[in-house]
């Protein structure tokens, strides 16, 4: 499980990394919006690519769940685990 | 602490609006001569940001009726048809529009908005699914919130992410709603329906499509992109409104599944708002007819917008994908787009401006409606409009000097430019 959460963090910020600049820090307090300065379009179209890259569903009420990375590990990894159990 | 305090960035852009010259959304009509002209701050206006696809708003046919409606049954319902009962209006406007449609079914609603509202936060509920355009309208969003489906979006017009994201969905065992509409209402693009039709087909999910800019506008009968595409059967419902190409207000929806009827019982956006007016409703199924008796009018419509389309696209500027009668032109800044919005105002021209995140791609939008109703010349005016103030705004390469009237300056007011545009008759 472990091995797995760390796994989902390090694609998640890596997915960010590619709309965030780089000196902005990303880390798991991070609020998604205010601190990395993303509107909320920008957060559902970074939640399709994270759906593509981890072959899951995140529903809109999942994503209105999330304000830090911390709640978006959380988020997807329960996906993960539930895809992996079905 | 004011329990508005959260809506202080909001406050921010609306003040900066203000600053910059007329707010865009607080435009105020004194009068209204016809459907593609208006009287704003003393000057005559051309309307183009008002979605009156067929010009029907001054139609004397849909006066008429409705006048004579008015006056024999009154201005208002005053309440619900399932606490005040329905007027035959009512019936014959969902009669009508079930025929046109060649649906067995129709419930009509206040406004379109109301419509997606009811719609869909009814018939997807508690385990089900709504797959909706990433695109879509707030209406839809709206209608999926206030129900209780789980409500996933897909890449905007991409049939294979639907239909990826219809295949991890396929061990669920809730219902699977589609969403799209016949056309966008920013850029004016259209589905792709055949090919969305078929991923449905495929996944035994069921299927609505909003025709709300569309009605009219499209298909060989006027009934939509479902038409146009020949994939009317695959649409389980169709929603739409009056207040577009029908020229009034409210909406419906069209349906053959059986027992459709129970919605009227179990629809709250339906069941707990003052149904329409009966001149509204008489107005509505006149402009039903008139739409029908004169497909001429679509024909006028189309000229129109490739005429609009290709005038902007042929000076350079960035329209959406396809010529349709909503004619988008996106700027690069947000203030260069209320700036330009301000200056093809002052010019007699309003349309509309869309500003992100609103907008796809986050580009600010001066986004047009054409209308039956214009004429050439009027579209001529407003390409040359936009033409003059895009070259004076540096949006457009400066003409070379031969043809420049007076240096181009990006900053105005430059209305010694704008006066010969001006006095081709806008005023």
């Amino acid at each position: 499980m472990n091995e797995r959460v760390s796994d989902t963090r390090e694609q998640i910020v890596e997915g960010l990394r590619q709309i965030v600049p780089a000196s902005v820090p990303v880390l798991g307090t991070t609020h998604i919006m205010r601190d990395l300065n993303l509107d909320s379009l920008a957060v559902m179209d970074f939640m399709l690519t994270l759906e593509d890259k981890f072959d899951i569903v995140i529903s809109l009420d999942k994503i209105a769940e999330v304000e830090t990375l911390d709640d978006l590990v959380a988020v997807v990894d329960q996906l993960r685990a539930r895809k992996l159990k079905s | 602490m004011s329990i508005l305090n959260k809506f202080a960035p909001l406050r921010q852009t609306y003040d900066q609006l203000r600053a910059v010259g007329q707010n865009p959304f607080e435009m105020v009509f004194d009068e209204m001569f016809s459907p593609t002209e208006g009287l704003h701050k003393g000057r005559r206006t051309i309307l183009l940001g008002t979605n009156n696809y067929l010009g029907l708003t001054f139609d004397q046919e849909c006066i008429d009726a409705s006048v004579e409606v008015l006056k024999a049954q009154g201005t208002g319902t005053t309440g619900s048809r399932i606490a005040n009962g329905s007027y035959s209006g009512h019936r014959r406007l969902e009669t009508d529009l079930a025929q046109f449609f060649g649906r067995k079914h129709c419930m009509v609603f206040s406004t379109g908005y109301q419509a997606n509202l009811g719609m869909l936060s009814t018939l997807a509920g508690k385990g089900d699914y709504l797959l909706l355009d990433s695109d879509s309208h707030a209406s839809i969003y709206d209608g999926a919130r206030l129900g209780h489906a789980e409500v996933v979006r897909f890449r905007h017009n991409d049939p294979d992410d639907l239909a990826k994201r219809l295949r991890r969905l396929s061990s669920e065992p809730g219902a699977k709603l589609v969403v799209v509409e016949g056309i966008y209402s920013m850029l004016g693009d259209a589905a792709p329906l055949k090919e969305m039709a078929a991923v449905k087909r495929e996944a035994g999910a069921w299927m609505m499509v909003d025709e709300a800019h569309s009605l009219g506008v499209l298909g060989a009968n006027g009934r939509g992109l479902a038409e146009e595409a020949g994939v009317e059967a695959d649409v389980d419902f169709v929603v739409g409104t009056f207040s577009k190409s029908l020229g009034s207000v409210g909406g419906f929806c069209v349906s053959d599944i059986d027992g459709f009827d129970v919605l009227r019982v179990g629809c709250r956006p339906y069941m707990f708002t003052a149904s329409l007016p009966p001149s509204v409703m008489t107005s509505t199924i006149t402009a039903l007819q008139r739409l029908q008796q004169s497909p001429e009018l679509r024909t006028k419509l189309h000229a129109n917008a490739h005429r609009l389309y290709n005038g902007l696209k042929d000076l350079g500027f960035k329209v959406g994908p396809q010529p349709n009668p909503i004619v988008s032109v996106a700027l690069d800044d947000p203030m260069l787009a209320v700036a330009f919005w301000n200056r093809l105002l002052e010019g007699g021209v309003y349309l509309n401006l869309a500003l992100p995140p609103a907008t796809p791609s986050n580009l600010p939008l001066l986004r047009s409606s054409v209308s039956a109703a214009h004429t050439f010349e009027q579209i001529d005016r407003v390409v040359q409009l936009f033409e003059t103030v895009g070259r004076q705004m540096g949006v457009l390469a400066a003409l070379p000097p031969m043809r420049r009237s007076k240096p181009s300056p990006v900053a105005f007011p430059a209305n010694v430019e704008l006066e010969p545009v001006m006095a081709l008759g806008a005023r």
